[in-house]
């Protein structure tokens, strides 16, 4: 098994900031916004981008915390039920812009439960996605607005975010598992 | 006995902590479980406080009510909590004329397997009914309550009301008043508060009190027996009234309904003796004037209705739990 | 005419003769005809040889107490398959309970049922009659008529109705035929309704419970009344400390009464119901470690005189239910010795005292009237059991001679096996492992 850090923290910091300018820049009416953050570390992800928003714009947009539990579409097949984690959005989300914030973009299937979440929580007028790793591999036809990097990777390798917030550090790393050859 | 530890505010715990594939009695759940329950229940609680109470979680599922005892309250919850989820529930009163007829329990149960249930949530009035279930069906079993045995999902609540109102459980004084003898609800109390820490006291007369929970042999050292009310009452901090059944006075257990009244009535009076903090449960269906007052039932200590509001959530939340567990 | 047959080679233990040894023991013509010692072979040259090295060879078990359901119940047991069981247990002489429909509390009943035994049955069976008519617990039955037939005891076992003043009469009355009554001791207003042991378990399985004091209650009794009449009282299934301390001291007094324990209520407590499992609901109930304390003590002070197996088996539809509404009832022939060696290889009975239970002391209170039972004496009936005590094995009730499957040890791993059982001189029995040669 071998690691290859791709983002230092110092890396991770330029990227948000770079996302946040991104996100005002696209959004006419800054005041329509709210962050939602995917859980686990979407969240802190998401309370960072409102943080640049703020010092860049001087205007406190609102972070919520979405957790996608109750709306997988692979609950039968999973040995461990997910531990269901707090939906907890500040504010009524009709009609306004929602830029959803994750860690990492994949198959695309958290983020189709994360849209069938916020449609059952009300009738936003829009809704944007913002990443930090976009890593391939799309199962779903779904695309980030908003990409801190791209990282093409194989199946056999894993992405690792880790944050302050949660693991203490701020770090992304690739990691390959070895592919384990069929004996003669 | 299990660690007793402080319960910490909604820190999420690591999913192997589930271990049921069944939920069939409270005494066998760990502290810990217990915590995910009431951690998943909030999930719950707060998905039905949106305009759409309803998330996917188990669609494509199918759950079965079945009843051998007439219940609307139990049933309703359980059928609204499946719905809620986008499961697909269907009820099957299994009424006095398909017993007549001869249907035996397996015989129905092995209907129920055929029909591809994957969930049934079962109430029989006969102790340890649903434990034949288990053997007969691949579907997870709930307890909706069996003889005297276990009401595992309405401890669930009791104890989920509890911490909404108390934060942690440890250390609070609990009295059970009534007939605890026949009380499935009354068992399932007793393991999931000893469970969680709390001081228990049975208060009822000796006649109602079940064998090896006596004074003299004393299986459970957290489980205190006081058959004076308002000396079992003083400082607890959740009482609990049993209902009483008429014909218990038929069986030569209790001289009168009338003396029963006198001497184990939850009064006013006698709730004073509680902390004024102190919260008044009933597993319903209330006999007002019997175990308890009218004045109490509906007064500003009474947490009857959350209990039954607390219902609906908390076995969403079994539910969800259930649905991810596989049989061994 | 059958060739005799040798038994060679096996650790002899026949508690009536005080023999323990190897040895080898000849057959002749359905009788015990020899006896030897050591490498020592019999006098004449002709017969064929059973291979016992390895094995204990006492005299086949005495069961004073079972269940063959036939005439009436024969869903749950006939006396052909019952008494297969019966021999795969190694039980060559057993004694059936009159609780058949119809009853055993006349003539014609008895009569049917031994020539029923005699036809079909592979062992000895010796037939209790009833001590009131249709067991209703209202008139005595007649007993005088009963003795003719061939009882050797009387007892309305299965639902005692019996209240003091007919038991009392009971006792006198037998006390002219020499034969003993058997009493059920419950007290059925304390059992109404009662499921298992009443204890914490019975509290957490939320099954109303059978006091010990049911029991107790009518042991007192019926030791009373037996002072009182001067007659012959056999307590049946002693379950509880209190009975046994009871028996005890009734013994010290010199009242006439024997008592015997089963191999469940030896050796299995309360716990087993645990998970509701209708296999281990028996009446008696299974009871707590310090009853079972109580009666090893009082099988090895004689307390307790024998060990009998109520065997009393059901059909798998009959145990399929609720655990309320589930028949009580273990069958136990085929597992018997299994499960009581677990006793000697725990130290706490002899193999010798384990033997003797099972043998010469059922044997004295049956009485030689009809033929000596319990014994390898020479002219004795060839009945014989050989056994591997260290043979572990898996109770496998599809196996199974009785059609009683319902016991509580299916599964389970228990060491000591019945491996041959001889009847009146014929191989009843035998594992496929028992090489018999033939000259």
């Amino acid at each position: 098994m071998s690691t290859k850090v791709i983002m230092t923290q110092e890396d991770i910091r330029r990227t948000l900031a770079r996302i946040a300018h991104e996100i005002i820049e696209r959004n006419k009416v800054i005041e329509h916004l709210i962050l939602v953050g995917m859980h686990t570390r979407g969240v802190p992800l998401a309370k960072r981008l409102a943080a640049n928003i703020e010092d860049f714009t001087g205007l406190k947009i609102p972070v919520g915390a979405l957790d996608i539990s109750l709306y997988r579409d692979d609950l039968s097949s999973l040995n461990l039920q997910p531990v269901v984690k707090s939906t907890d959005i500040p504010a009524n989300i009709d009609g306004k812009s929602i830029v959803l914030v994750d860690d990492v973009l994949y198959t695309g299937r958290s983020i189709r439960a994360a849209m069938d979440a916020l449609t059952d929580l009300g009738r936003p007028q829009l809704i944007q996605l913002a990443v930090l790793i976009d890593r391939g591999h799309r199962e779903l036809p779904i695309r980030a607005d908003y990409v801190g990097k791209n990282m093409p990777s194989s199946r056999h390798e894993e992405i690792q975010v880790k944050l302050e917030e949660s693991d203490g550090v701020d770090e992304v790393a690739i990691i390959s598992m070895p592919v384990v050859k069929e004996r003669q | 006995m299990r660690t007793t530890q402080q319960i910490k505010p909604m820190v999420p715990p690591t999913t192997s902590i589930w271990q049921h594939h069944h939920i069939l009695d409270l005494d066998d759940f760990t502290l810990e479980e217990i915590e995910l329950v009431f951690h998943t229940t909030q999930a719950m609680k707060e998905v039905l406080s949106r305009p759409i109470k309803r998330v996917p979680a188990l669609r494509g599922k199918t759950l079965i009510t079945l009843f051998y005892e007439p219940s609307t309250r139990t049933r309703l919850s359980f059928e609204l909590a499946a719905k809620n989820l986008s499961a697909d529930a269907v009820n099957l009163s299994a009424s006095a004329s398909s017993v007549a007829k001869g249907e035996s329990l397996v015989d129905t149960l092995s209907t129920l397997q055929a029909l591809g249930a994957d969930i049934v949530v079962m109430r029989h009035p006969r102790s340890g009914a649903p434990y034949i279930a288990t053997k007969y069906m691949e579907a997870s079993i709930v307890n909706a309550g069996d003889g005297w045995h276990a009401h595992p999902t309405q401890a669930l609540l009791d104890l989920y009301t509890i911490y909404k109102h108390k934060g942690c459980l440890k250390g609070l004084k609990a009295v059970i008043i009534g007939d605890i003898m026949h009380s499935r609800v009354a068992r399932s109390d007793i393991w999931g508060l000893t469970t969680m820490g709390v001081g228990v006291t049975l208060c009822c007369p000796p006649t109602l009190l079940p064998a090896g929970l006596d004074r003299q042999h004393h299986h459970l050292p957290s489980v205190s027996i006081e058959p004076n009310i308002e000396l079992a009452l003083d400082g607890a901090d959740v009482v609990m009234a049993l209902r009483l059944q008429l014909e218990r006075q038929q069986s030569g257990l209790l001289p009168s309904i009338r003396e029963y009244i006198q001497l184990y009535q939850l009064t006013e009076a006698r709730l004073a003796r509680a902390k004024p903090d102190a919260l008044v449960f009933h597993p319903g269906p209330v006999n007002e004037g019997v175990e308890i007052s009218p004045a109490v039932a509906h007064g500003p200590q009474s947490v009857i209705n959350e209990q039954v509001a607390n219902g609906v959530a908390v076995r969403m939340a079994l539910l969800y739990l259930l649905a991810g567990s596989k049989k061994q | 005419m059958m060739k005799p047959l040798l038994i060679q080679g096996g650790r002899i233990i026949d508690p009536s003769q005080g023999i323990d040894g190897i040895g080898s023991l000849l057959i002749t013509e359905g009788k015990i005809s020899w006896l030897g010692k050591g490498e020592a072979t019999p006098p004449q040259p002709d017969y064929a040889v059973l291979y016992a090295q390895g094995l204990i060879v006492c005299p086949g078990f005495v069961d004073l107490h079972c269940h063959l359901r036939q005439p009436g119940f024969e869903e749950k047991e006939t006396i052909a398959t019952g008494t297969k069981a019966a021999a795969r247990g190694g039980f060559t002489t057993i004694c059936c309970m009159p609780n058949t429909n119809p009853p055993l509390d006349n003539q014609t009943s008895v009569e049917y049922v031994k020539s029923k035994a005699a036809s079909e049955g592979v062992v000895r069976v010796l037939p209790i009659g009833c001590i009131s008519k249709g067991r209703e617990g209202q008139e005595l039955a007649e007993m005088g008529e009963l003795a003719s037939a061939g009882v050797i005891a009387f007892s309305d076992d299965g639902e005692p109705a019996l209240n003091s003043h007919l038991m009392r009469q009971a006792l006198a009355y037998s006390h002219a035929f020499d034969l003993p009554i058997i009493d059920h001791c419950e007290d059925r207003a304390l059992t109404e309704g009662g499921q298992m042991n009443e204890g914490i378990i019975s509290t957490k399985l939320g099954l109303r419970g059978i006091p010990n004091a049911a029991e107790e209650i009518i042991v007192a009794r019926d030791l009373t009344l037996a002072q009182l009449t001067g007659s012959r009282l056999h307590i049946a299934h002693t379950t509880t400390e209190g009975s046994v301390d009871l028996i005890r001291r009734a013994k010290e007094k010199g009242i006439k009464v024997t008592a015997e324990a089963t191999p469940h209520h030896l050796t299995l407590t309360e716990e087993r119901v645990i998970g509701y499992d209708t296999n281990a609901k028996v009446n008696p109930p299974l009871r707590t470690e310090r009853d079972i304390q109580a009666l090893i003590q009082g099988l090895n002070d004689n307390t307790i005189d024998i060990i009998a197996t109520d065997h009393a088996p059901h059909t798998e539809a009959d145990k399929l239910c609720e655990f309320d509404l589930a028949p009580f009832g273990i069958s136990g022939f085929e597992t018997a010795l299994g499960s009581l060696m677990s006793l000697v290889h725990d130290g706490e009975l002899s193999l010798v005292t384990l033997i003797a239970k099972l043998t010469h002391e059922p044997a004295k209170i049956i009485g030689n009237k009809y033929v000596r039972l319990g014994t390898l004496a020479i002219g004795a009936s060839a009945d014989v059991a050989l056994f591997d005590p260290a043979l572990e094995w898996v109770v496998d009730t599809k196996a199974f001679a009785s059609k009683g499957k319902n016991t509580p040890l299916a599964g389970e791993r228990l060491k000591g096996k019945v491996m041959a059982t001889v009847s009146q001189g014929k191989l009843v029995y035998k594992d496929e492992s028992i090489t018999v040669k033939e000259s």
